[in-house]
C-alpha cells in the first residue's frame, strides 16, 4: 500500500492490466515515448514495447476506427482521446459505431474497449480543453460511462473497465489528477462498473454527486456538520447506468436530496437522477429535489471558470436550503 | 517590384500535371470486347473466364431479382448494383477466405462471394438482425456512415499485422462521394503510418445520389488522393473484369508482403438508381450520359470474349439466369422464414452484461411478448 495521486492510481491500474493481459493495446496522440501530456501512460511503452503502447496519428476518428478495427481481430484496445472536448471529432466512432456493434452483430462479437479521456474544468487550460460531455454519452445504448472520484475508485474502475466486454468511456478529471493523494493497494483489485458508493454517511439530506463535485459536497457536509445537519454523500461513480438502488436507500433514510453536477443544467446527468428519484420515490420526500450545477452557457473562458463552476459553497447553501424547506 | 519574370514555383504546371500518372486507366479488355492486354489475359484460363462470366451473369440476375422483389415490397433498403459487376466481381474474387472484408451498403454481392447467403443479404435489406450474422465471420455489417469502414480497416489491418497474419488482409469499399470524407483520409492514412495490410477500393460510380463525380473534387482522378499519403493507388477500367482482378490480386500480394495499403479506383458506372427507396435518376442525369456506359457493360465485352473463343453460348447464359432465379426466390423465402425480432432480444444485446434499467425493461418486454 502506498499513498498515490489519481494519476499515478490510473498509471498503476493500466500496467496491471497490460501486464496481465497480452491483448490490450493502449495507443493515441503522444501515449508512447511522452507517455501522454498528462504523463498517465508514462513508462508503459519502455516497459510493454511499441507493439503495445503506441503513438498513433493526430485525429481522433481515426484513433475510434482502430478501437473498432482491433477489437474485430482480437485484441482489447485501451484507447486515449487527449481532452474530452476532442472526442467530437470521434462522435460516430464512439456513439455512431462503438455503442451499436455489439447490437448489430446480435451479440455475436465484442467490442471490449475502454475509451480514456480527462475532462473538467478548474485548471485553466486552453479553450476546448475543459469541458464536461458526459450527457452526450450518457444518453448513447450500449456505453457505459462511468469516473471514478479518488485514487482507489480510479484503479480499481480502470481494471474493471479493460476487462469489461462492454465498451466503457472513462472520464478523468484533470483537477484530480494531482490534487489528491490516497492509499492505493499494489495488488490488482478491481472496483465495480455499476455501482455508486456512499463517501459519508448521514441521516439528515443526501447530497447526490460525482467526480470532482464528490469533493465540493464532502466539504460542504463539513460545513453543513457544524450546525448539526447530518449530510449523507453519494458517489455516483457510474453516470450510466446509475446505481438508484443506493441513492433511493440513502432517500429513505433522510427524505432529502440535493444532485451536485460540474456540468451545465440542461439534460444532463443530474436531470436524470431526479427523474429517476421523482418516479420512484417522491413519496419518500419532503422536500422539493435541490439541484447543483454550472449555468447554461457555454463552458467559459478560462479566468472565469472558478466563477462558474459549483463549488461547496454552492452546494451547502442548496442543502441547507433545501433542509430547511 | 521584383525585376524578371522567373518565378519561385510554377503551381500551374504542378496542377497541371498532378494526375499524369493516371492519364491511362489499366485495361484487358476494352469496351468493343478486343483484348488490348493479350499477354495478362494468357494468364487466365478459360474456366477461369467463364467462371468470371458467370459471376457477372449471378449478380446482375441478382439486382434484377431483388428489384422485382423490392418492387413487390419484400425488401427494405436496397442498393442497386447493375453496371458494376466487373468492379465488384473481379475485385472479391482476388481475396481469400480468412480476408476481412468491410463493405458499404452497394456490396452485399462481394459479402455473398465471400462467404455468406443470398438470405442473408435479404434479411439485412428487410432490417433482420440474422442479416449481420454471417458464416464466414471475416466480415463486418455493410457500412451506412460513408467512410466509417475506412477507418475500421484501418484497424482491422493493423489487427493482422500485429497477430502475425501472414496470409491476411482487410480490404474495403466505398465510392466516389466516399472519398470527400474525412474518415476516408483517415482510414486510409492510419493504415499507411502502420503499413498495415489493407486494399482499399474506391467504385468510381460517377455519382453520389444526385451528386455527380465532378463536384466531389476538383481532383482529376479520385486515385490520386492516395498519393499524399504515401500509398500506391491505381485507376482501371472497373467494366472491366479482368483488369479489376489483376489489379486487385496485385494489390493483395503487395499488402501481405508488408508493404502497406493500396488504394484501387475503379472506373464503373450505377446503372439505376441509387437505392430501391424512391431515387429517380432521371432527375438528375441524361440518357445522353447513360448511354455510352450501358455500352461498356461489363458482360457485353466478355461475353464476346468467350464467345469468340467458343467457351459461351446465350443458351447457357439463359439456363444460368433461370438457375439463379430459382436460388434466389429460394433464398427470399429463407428469408422469410426467420423468426420474429424481439425488443427484448435488442435489449438483451445491447450490454454484454445488462444494466439494471435495462434488466427491468427485458423483463417487461418479455412479458408482452409471452402473451
Amino acid at each position: 500500500m502506498a499513498k498515490m495521486t489519481y494519476i499515478k492510481a490510473i498509471t498503476s491500474g493500466l500496467d496491471q492490466v497490460l501486464n496481465d493481459d497480452p491483448k490490450t493495446l493502449i495507443f493515441g496522440e503522444d501515449v508512447g515515448k511522452n507517455g501522454g501530456v498528462f504523463r498517465t501512460t508514462v513508462g508503459l511503452q519502455d516497459k510493454y514495447g511499441e507493439d503495445r503502447v503506441f503513438d498513433t496519428p493526430l485525429a481522433e476518428s481515426g484513433i475510434l476506427g482502430l478501437a473498432i478495427g482491433l477489437s474485430l481481430t482480437g485484441w482489447r484496445p485501451i484507447p486515449e482521446i487527449q481532452f474530452m472536448g476532442f472526442t467530437f471529432e470521434a462522435m460516430d466512432g464512439i456513439v455512431g459505431q462503438l455503442a451499436r456493434d455489439h447490437y448489430r452483430f446480435g451479440g455475436q462479437k465484442n467490442f471490449p474497449v475502454t475509451v480514456r479521456t480527462p475532462f473538467g474544468g478548474g485548471t485553466h487550460t486552453a479553450e476546448m480543453h475543459a469541458d464536461n460531455l458526459e450527457n452526450y454519452f450518457t444518453s448513447t445504448p450500449g456505453l457505459r460511462v462511468v469516473t471514478p472520484a479518488n485514487p482507489y475508485d480510479a484503479k480499481g474502475m480502470i481494471i474493471s473497465a479493460v476487462e469489461s466486454d462492454d465498451p466503457v468511456l472513462f472520464m478523468e478529471n484533470l483537477k484530480l489528477y494531482r490534487s489528491m493523494k490516497a492509499e492505493v493497494p499494489d495488488e490488482k483489485y478491481t472496483v465495480p462498473l455499476d455501482s455508486a458508493k456512499v463517501v459519508r454517511e448521514g441521516t439528515d439530506i443526501t447530497i447526490v454527486a460525482y467526480s470532482a463535485e464528490v469533493n465540493e459536497s464532502l466539504k460542504a457536509a463539513d460545513a453543513l456538520a457544524k450546525d448539526n445537519i447530518s449530510a449523507e454523500v453519494i458517489d455516483l461513480r457510474s453516470l450510466s447506468p446509475i446505481d438508484t438502488d443506493t441513492i433511493f436507500a440513502s432517500i429513505d433514510k433522510t427524505h432529502k436530496v440535493v444532485i451536485v453536477q460540474e456540468a451545465q443544467r440542461m439534460a444532463g446527468v443530474g436531470a436524470t437522477v431526479a427523474a429517476d428519484i421523482a418516479e420512484e420515490k417522491i413519496m419518500s420526500l419532503d422536500a422539493p429535489i435541490g439541484r447543483v450545477a454550472a449555468p447554461d452557457s457555454v463552458y467559459p473562458f478560462a479566468q472565469a471558470e472558478n466563477d462558474w463552476i459549483p463549488n461547496a459553497d454552492d452546494v451547502e447553501a442548496k442543502a441547507r436550503e433545501i433542509f430547511n424547506y | 517590384m521584383a525585376n524578371g519574370s522567373k518565378q519561385i514555383v510554377d503551381f500551374a504546371k504542378i496542377k497541371a500535371t498532378m494526375a499524369d500518372p493516371y492519364k491511362h486507366p489499366v485495361q484487358v479488355i476494352d469496351r468493343e470486347g478486343t483484348v488490348v492486354d493479350p499477354d495478362i489475359l494468357a494468364k487466365y484460363s478459360d474456366d477461369q473466364l467463364v467462371d468470371f462470366m458467370k459471376k457477372m451473369v449471378w449478380e446482375r440476375t441478382l439486382h434484377e431479382q431483388t428489384m422485382n422483389f423490392s418492387r413487390q415490397g419484400r425488401l427494405g433498403f436496397y442498393a442497386p448494383t447493375a453496371g458494376e459487376e466487373a468492379s465488384e466481381m473481379g475485385s472479391v474474387t482476388a481475396f481469400k477466405e480468412q480476408d476481412f472484408l468491410l463493405p458499404a451498403y452497394r456490396d452485399l454481392p462481394q459479402m455473398i462471394q465471400h462467404g455468406t447467403t443470398v438470405a442473408k443479404g435479404f434479411l439485412w435489406s428487410k432490417g433482420h438482425v440474422e442479416g449481420s450474422q454471417h458464416p464466414n465471420p471475416n466480415m463486418i455489417f455493410p457500412q451506412i456512415i460513408i467512410g466509417a469502414q475506412y477507418v475500421e480497416t484501418a484497424g482491422v489491418a493493423l489487427g493482422i499485422k500485429k497477430n502475425k497474419d501472414e496470409d491476411r488482409v482487410a480490404f474495403a469499399y466505398t465510392g466516389d462521394g466516399g472519398t470527400s470524407q474525412g474518415d476516408w483520409y483517415e482510414g486510409v492514412n492510419f493504415a499507411s503510418a502502420f503499413q498495415a495490410p489493407a486494399v482499399f477500393f474506391v467504385q468510381n460510380n460517377g455519382w453520389a445520389i444526385s451528386v455527380p463525380r465532378y463536384k466531389q473534387t476538383a481532383a482529376e482522378t479520385l486515385a490520386q488522393k492516395a498519393v499524399a499519403m504515401g500509398v500506391p493507388s491505381v485507376q482501371v477500367d472497373g467494366m472491366d473484369i479482368v483488369a479489376v482482378h489483376e489489379v486487385a490480386k496485385a494489390a493483395r500480394d503487395f499488402a501481405v508482403a508488408g508493404n502497406g495499403p493500396v488504394v484501387i479506383e475503379t472506373l464503373t458506372y450505377r446503372y439505376g438508381a441509387h437505392s430501391s427507396a424512391g431515387d429517380d435518376p432521371s432527375r438528375y442525369r441524361t440518357k445522353e450520359e447513360e448511354k455510352p456506359w450501358f455500352d461498356a457493360d461489363p458482360l457485353i465485352r466478355l461475353r464476346k470474349v468467350l464467345t469468340d473463343k467458343g467457351v459461351w453460348s446465350q443458351d447457357q447464359e439463359d439456363k444460368l439466369v433461370a438457375d439463379y432465379k430459382d436460388d434466389f426466390k429460394q433464398a427470399m423465402k429463407e428469408a422469410e422464414a426467420a423468426p420474429a425480432q424481439k425488443v427484448s432480444d435488442f435489449l438483451k444485446w445491447t450490454y454484454n452484461v445488462p444494466t439494471p434499467a435495462v434488466k427491468k425493461q427485458i423483463a417487461e418486454f418479455e412479458a408482452k411478448e409471452s402473451k
